[in-house]
């Protein structure tokens, strides 16, 4: 048994569809008869070739939103979709800003719950079942919904891994945006782009990663060094982020970007429950940690109880003597 | 300036839990405590009421039992009252039932002019309930601020993206959800401790608010678990003590998987 229709929440960047996007058509289209995309951008008859080769019949697009922030109008566009009777059996998005501020928006409106985190889905008879990991990825707790759909779901980047259908072109079709009213004020007035240097976390294939056991912000320059050396990303945790020492561009975890890189080095990260569910998929994982209780080291396959200020600049001269 | 600060009591993320040597259950004292996320809300609603010169902070919760500890300390950094819905059918309560009970709670606070959440609770981390309440009580939202300043009746928001951060701007009232790098929240002060021990909180059930009991917990989620499993667990590698040889050790593992 399939569901007879799913419709994912599209993102993408500079007329490129985002990876996850393609993971969550890939995946829709094993659950559902009919996969369509939804979209808030200028330019969905450019990315309806990527759309449609990865499973999506249609785009329905609400256009450019002119610097309003999604959750409002697409999410108002959206249900008066669903209250116009096209409504899909599910809507699925990704864990991203995005994703999370029109399914909050949306839950609302349609008084319909939103299951958040999830790393798979299935269908289980005629009902929609979603996997979310909790206690740190320790416990997997399966749920399905009782109420009647669209059930809104909210899943992690690199759950599944996207492949093409080869299919057409998706039918582009403008849909309207209600006007929002007094809750669609908020505007952007200016973006900015803070530049990271090397490859991007989602695509390296060795990530070196830092946190609050580096002590003080200027040690992350150990961390970029080991990085360039290796062609990896740097990444951080969410501590060092927070507390300035790096962009938020920098970091993996819960909140951030889920790698899973061939190989993963965790310097002075002791192992939150928040980094490791965006890092425990790597292929290979090394952590430097003085603390050897560390929860990081129940992941690693090889652990180094130690200081990172003197391994690291170790294992910099041993890289730079080869 | 009147600000609405949304916080949730959790059990303390240090203490997993014991069990009790008599009866080898696990041991539970009920102690909850203020979600550190929640702190870096309550101090920037304490400094933007400050700035401003006038007005007071108050505080919004809900807990399925009469826990106030948390309340306490959030009360004790300077919020001057709490709202605290309190009720047994609160339990299993999912999070757009949660969005319900506090979205009615805020519309009792007169005069909100804002309403500060953390981007996500430390112990669900649903990551929804700011725009769920928002979108119940139909006001504009800024989720991931990480820098809030007020001017006249607009709230200007550095706000965290994929890319780097957008300057937003909203007319208020309006919802802003705070990242922990908005602001380093202050610790309670003795005095701070004493007063905040005589600040009213006002305890309510879930009919206070003339919500329906079965539109919240367990029977107002529109979810159910199937099942509940240990995931296949990630092998633990070696560990060793660095000895000097540390750097070496880990260029030979490099080596194996040929990605030097």
């Amino acid at each position: 048994m399939a569901l007879s229709k799913i419709w994912v929440l599209a993102e993408a960047t500079d007329g490129k569809v985002t990876t996850t996007t393609l993971e969550l058509l890939t995946k829709a289209r094993s659950l559902a008869d009919t996969v369509e995309a939804v979209y808030a951008g200028g330019d969905a008859d450019a990315i309806a070739g990527q759309l449609g080769e990865f499973g999506a019949s249609k785009v329905y697009t609400t256009g450019d939103l002119a610097g309003a922030l999604p959750g409002v109008p697409v999410s108002g566009a959206i249900a008066a979709l669903v209250e116009g009777g096209n409504a899909p059996d599910a809507i699925i998005a990704a864990t991203s800003y995005v994703g999370r501020d029109i399914a909050g928006r949306l839950s609302a409106k349609l008084d319909r719950t939103v299951i958040t985190n999830n790393t798979d889905l299935e269908v289980d008879g005629s009902s929609l079942v979603t996997t979310e990991p909790v206690f740190g990825g320790t416990t997997d707790v399966k749920t399905t919904f009782t109420a009647a759909g669209p059930h809104l779901v909210l899943v992690r980047p690199k759950s599944f891994v996207a492949e093409s259908a080869g299919g057409g072109a998706a039918a582009v079709e403008t849909i309207a945006v209600p006007d929002g009213g007094k809750s669609a004020g908020a505007k952007v007035v200016n973006r900015h782009v803070e530049e990271r240097e090397g490859p991007s976390l989602d695509e390296a294939a060795v990530v070196v990663s830092g946190g609050r056991g580096l002590g003080e912000k200027e040690q992350f320059e150990l961390v970029e060094d080991l990085a360039k050396l290796l062609q990896a990303a740097p990444g951080a945790s969410r501590a060092i982020v927070d507390a300035g020492w790096v962009p938020y561009s920098y970091q993996v975890g819960q909140t951030g970007k889920v790698v899973k890189p061939t190989v993963y080095i965790a310097a002075g990260i002791s192992g939150a429950t928040q980094h490791m569910v965006g890092m425990k998929g790597s292929k290979n994982i090394i952590a430097i940690n003085k603390d050897a209780e560390a929860p990081i080291f129940a992941v690693s396959d090889l652990g180094i109880v130690g200081d990172v200020h003197k391994v690291l600049p170790q294992l910099i001269e041993a890289l730079k003597a080869r | 300036m009147n600000v609405v600060v949304c916080v949730k009591q959790i059990p303390d993320p240090a203490d997993p839990g014991a069990l009790d040597p008599t009866t080898k259950t696990l041991k539970r004292d009920g102690k909850l405590i203020l979600d550190e996320s929640d702190s870096y809300g309550v101090e920037m609603a304490l400094q933007l009421v400050t700035t401003a010169g006038g007005g007071e902070v108050t505080l919004v919760s809900m807990a399925p039992n009469g826990e106030v500890s948390g309340l306490r300390t959030a009360l004790a950094m300077g919020a001057a009252k709490a709202i605290l819905v309190s009720d047994d059918a609160l339990a299993g309560s999912d999070a757009l039932a949660t969005a319900k009970v506090l979205a009615k709670a805020i519309e009792r606070v007169e005069g909100a002019d804002l309403v500060l959440t953390a981007t996500e609770s430390s112990d669900g981390y649903t990551g929804t309930v700011p725009e769920q309440i928002a979108g119940l009580l139909d006001l504009p939202s800024v989720t991931f601020a990480k820098s809030i300043s007020v001017e006249g009746s607009t709230v200007k928001i550095q706000r965290q993206t994929e890319a780097g951060y957008d300057d937003v701007e909203c007319p208020l009232p309006a919802l802003v959800s705070v990242t922990a790098g908005v602001v380093e929240p202050r610790y309670p002060s003795f005095k701070g401790i004493m007063a905040a021990k005589s600040k009213p909180v006002d305890t309510l059930t879930v009919a206070d608010l003339g919500l329906d009991a079965s539109q919240v917990g367990w029977a107002g989620a529109g979810q159910q678990i199937v099942s509940i499993a240990e995931a296949p667990a990630r092998e633990a590698g070696e560990v060793f003590e660095d000895d000097g040889t540390a750097a070496e050790k880990i260029v030979a593992f490099l080596d194996d998987l040929k990605v030097l």
